[in-house]
């Protein structure tokens, strides 16, 4: 019982977790059909700026706030140079684009950090108590925040003169553009956000398992998942899905090991896949 | 002001337009009449940029068109109504407008003035603020159409067939529209099919058919022999 | 291509076959005169290209972009290891067998999937899939051997019983090169037949070919699976050339690169796939002496440059007059 609920708060944060890279991917695929296989290794540099910026100042949240604005940048820089030549041309070229980004970043981020697993420190120590068990604060704060950050670009693109622009594009780029909205610049300002969000999941996932060259891998594979689960585009459809698969991993992960645990991801992406492409979280359209 | 010299195009292999030439001055309302796939729209298209351009030249306000990219000519003052409106179905009708209203430049004072300005003209809008633009009926999708042009202030406006699909009541609203548009010194490039509201609301009307233009004149002379109407219409 | 828009492109002179038989016959004599390191080098892209040219039939002639071929890879590595572990003595037939099988069975997996998903569904399944065979390899350690992967000895080259022997790495060399222009010349009889015809005729406008009436899943399939039988086979001769199988080989990237030689080769050309093989494990080689492990820094560069301002690849200019 007590494996269950320590499995329930593990899925339920690595959820939050992966929401936020899982936002950013759903993003940049609705609005500019990117298939963005860098992604997790936005995460990777995120969490490998984050780190060195925390052994600089001590201070994690200036870390999680210079890494973000960095990686935002990068992939605003990325871009604008990789990205936008390809624009109208099969989309095969973006995903191999973006795979050939991915490997440049992961040798890049093992030239300049070097092999050894890095470290960032837990924002908020301690434990805090449920019935029977001990639950670290940190995930918890990692959780809320990451929560937090999530209703901010959801207000954001509610509200905002920009989040208008944003959505206007991702429905009738052409319209948009007739409308005066910048649209090579809405796309660059997504992909930018998009990389912000992944490399300040980098940041808040750090304390969970360490920061190595690799660890983007896993998580472009899962926010891919996720993003086609909850429907692509759909950014409260990636949101539930990265919850619903990441507690489903968890509570796998009582009875095989967590290497294995993913396999049940790949069953739901699957199933999805074949009797529900649209997502499971969107109404079938009629 | 807005000026098409000889202006040939292609949408991918097809030769669609040839060698058209059209002129709207300012605050002038010009009708562009003629059957189905003449190539209207494509003339439309070819102003926005979304069709390739071969030949000829296209200017507005003496500065030719062909570098100005996609998203600058709202900028310039060139509104577009699309024949398929294009509403932003995910939005709402409020957040449609502001597509057109959030610009640089634009004061507080000015956006709320707007903003009545075309409540007075389409009332069903206010009400229909906050519902998402998808869910309006077909007239008033037109007429969201219109008001997000509108917002753009612009000094012209290329309508493609609004009355197209609407019932009579509405057409006549339309027309109050262009009317009112006119008044307020906006020129209008009016694509249509209705040739008696075309006739009412232009001063000058082009004919195209087979992607060329084949005949220009004022609509009183076009009213007055019915016949190259109903040569080139069949109406 | 030709002034008059109407003209075909010339079907394949005799040009090309020439200079095909020189190649053929430089990599007969490459083993002879290479010193050792380059002449197990000239087999392995003889091995990779193999692999390569079966994820062009998939990518280049149906369109279909797989990230798969690593599993097949892998099965047909670890199908042949099977054979020489558990059958003695170690037989070099049954290695090829055991390892096609496995690397059919997967391939009939993967194409009832295939034939369901559209483009990027496709594709992102076939990543997926792969990985769910690297978890599978890596953590059923009993079986497979996990992360050490399993070692086995080679099999001798025996022919019908009447002669055998034991490869020496030039015989081996011939004997790779013998599959590969064998599988080449199959591959190519297959895509210059009708069926190949509506392959491509697949990749370049699906609705359409669906409309005319063909049952464009069941061509689907038949690609994927031969698809993955000829990239099983390249498993098999790397087994046998290296002597062990390991999960690393089934692990995506492998696909990414088997992509990348497509792409950098030019894809739909079937030599392509080879020239590019051969280019990126030039590239490897040489920057790896100057950069060690940070080779792939420059390499995935020259990949992107490629992508953006060479996308037809390397013998890309060969595709129309290659399929006429």
């Amino acid at each position: 019982m007590d494996q269950v609920l320590v499995q329930t708060l593990h899925g339920l944060v690595n959820g939050m977790v992966l929401a936020m890279v899982a936002s950013g991917l759903t993003l940049i695929f609705g609005i500019m059909d990117i298939v963005n296989f860098a992604h997790g290794d936005l995460l990777m540099l995120g969490a490998f700026v984050g780190a060195s910026v925390l052994g600089v100042t001590g201070n994690y949240w200036l870390a999680l706030l210079a890494a973000s604005i960095a990686i935002a940048a990068l992939g605003a820089i990325l871009q604008i140079t990789t990205l936008r030549p390809l624009i109208g041309r099969d989309p095969l070229t973006t995903i191999l684009a973006t795979f050939g980004l991915s490997l440049v970043m992961q040798k890049y981020a093992l030239w300049q950090w070097g092999p050894s697993v890095r470290r960032i420190s837990e924002p908020v120590p301690g434990d805090f108590t449920l019935f029977h068990i001990q639950y670290p604060w940190y995930r918890i704060a990692t959780a809320v925040l990451a929560g937090l950050i999530l209703a901010g670009l959801w207000l954001f693109l509610k509200y905002g003169k920009y989040g208008i622009w944003i959505r206007a594009t991702t429905q009738d780029r052409v319209m948009a553009q007739a409308m005066g909205i910048p649209v090579p610049l809405v796309y660059t300002a997504v992909f930018a956000i998009g990389s912000a969000m992944a490399a300040a999941s980098g940041v808040l996932f750090g304390p969970f398992a360490g920061v190595t060259q690799t660890m983007g891998f896993d998580f472009t594979l899962r926010a891919f998942i996720v993003v086609v689960v909850g429907g692509m585009g759909n950014l409260g459809g990636s949101i539930l899905a990265s919850i619903f698969v990441s507690l489903l991993e968890s509570y796998a992960a009582i009875v095989v090991s967590p290497a294995q645990a993913v396999i049940v991801s790949f069953v739901v992406l699957v199933l999805t896949m074949l009797f529900r492409p649209t997502g499971l979280f969107v109404p079938t359209p009629k | 002001m807005l000026v098409l010299e000889q202006v040939d195009a292609h949408y991918g292999k097809s030769h669609v337009l040839h060698g058209v030439s059209i002129e709207v001055r300012a605050g002038e309302v010009v009708g562009l009449l003629g059957r189905n796939g003449v190539g209207k729209t494509t003339t439309l298209k070819a102003i926005m940029g979304m069709a390739r351009r071969s030949a000829g030249r296209i200017t507005f306000e003496g500065r030719d068109l062909q570098g100005v990219p996609p998203h600058g000519l709202a900028g310039l003052g060139i509104a577009w109504v699309p024949e398929e409106r294009r509403i932003f179905r995910l939005l709402t009708v409020l957040e449609n407008l502001r597509t057109g209203l959030d610009r640089s430049g634009i004061t507080p004072p000015r956006r709320e003035a707007l903003l009545e300005k075309v409540y007075a003209y389409f009332p069903i809008l206010r009400e229909r603020r906050n519902q998402p633009g998808g869910t309006l009926s077909g007239g008033e999708q037109q007429m969201l159409a219109i008001a997000r042009a509108m917002m753009l202030e612009p000094k012209i406006i290329l309508l493609d067939e609004p009355t197209e699909g609407l019932m009579p009541r509405m057409v006549a609203q339309i027309q109050e529209i262009v009317h009112a548009l006119h008044r307020d010194g906006v020129a209008i490039l009016l694509v249509e099919q209705n040739v008696p509201l075309t006739l009412d609301a232009a001063e000058r009307v082009y004919i195209m058919e087979k992607g060329a233009v084949r005949h220009h004149a004022s609509s009183a002379e076009l009213r007055a022999d019915q016949r190259i109407i109903h040569e080139y219409l069949g109406v | 291509m030709s002034a008059t828009p109407a003209a075909r492109p010339r079907p394949l002179a005799v040009e090309y076959w020439i200079g095909f038989a020189v190649v053929v016959v430089l990599l007969v004599v490459a083993p002879l005169v290479l010193p050792p390191f380059w002449q197990r080098f000239a087999t392995e892209i003889l091995i990779w290209g193999l692999l390569a040219m079966s994820s062009d039939i998939l990518i280049g002639y149906t369109g279909m972009v797989s990230f798969g071929h690593s599993a097949f890879f892998g099965l047909g590595m670890y199908g042949a290891a099977a054979a020489l572990l558990t059958v003695k003595p170690p037989s070099l037939g049954l290695a090829a067998l055991y390892g096609l099988v496995a690397a059919g069975v997967a391939a009939v997996f993967v194409a009832y999937f295939a034939t369901r998903l559209r483009e990027i569904y496709f594709s992102i399944s076939t990543l997926v899939f792969s990985q769910i065979f690297y978890v599978i390899i890596f953590t059923w350690t009993e079986v497979t051997g996990g992360e050490n992967g399993l070692t086995f000895s080679q099999p001798r080259l025996a022919l019908l019983g009447l002669w055998s022997d034991r490869f020496t790495p030039t015989t081996f060399h011939w004997f790779v090169l013998t599959v590969v222009v064998i599988s080449y010349l199959l591959v190519r009889r297959i895509t210059q037949s009708p069926f190949g015809k509506v392959l491509q005729s697949i990749r370049e406008n699906e609705p359409r070919t669906r409309a005319i009436g063909y049952p464009v899943e069941r061509y689907k399939m038949v690609a994927v699976m031969l698809s993955g039988l000829f990239a099983g086979l390249a498993g098999v001769l790397y087994a046998i050339q290296n002597k062990f199988a390991a999960p690393d080989f089934v692990f995506f990237v492998v696909s990414g690169e088997v992509v990348i030689f497509n792409v950098m080769g030019g894809m739909g050309t079937l030599v392509g796939p080879f020239a590019g093989a051969a280019f990126f494990l030039l590239l490897r080689e040489g920057l790896s002496r100057f950069l060690t492990e940070y080779y792939l820094i420059p390499l995935g560069i020259i990949f992107i440059i490629m992508i953006i301002f060479l996308p037809q690849g390397l013998l890309g200019f060969l595709r129309r007059r290659l399929n006429a």
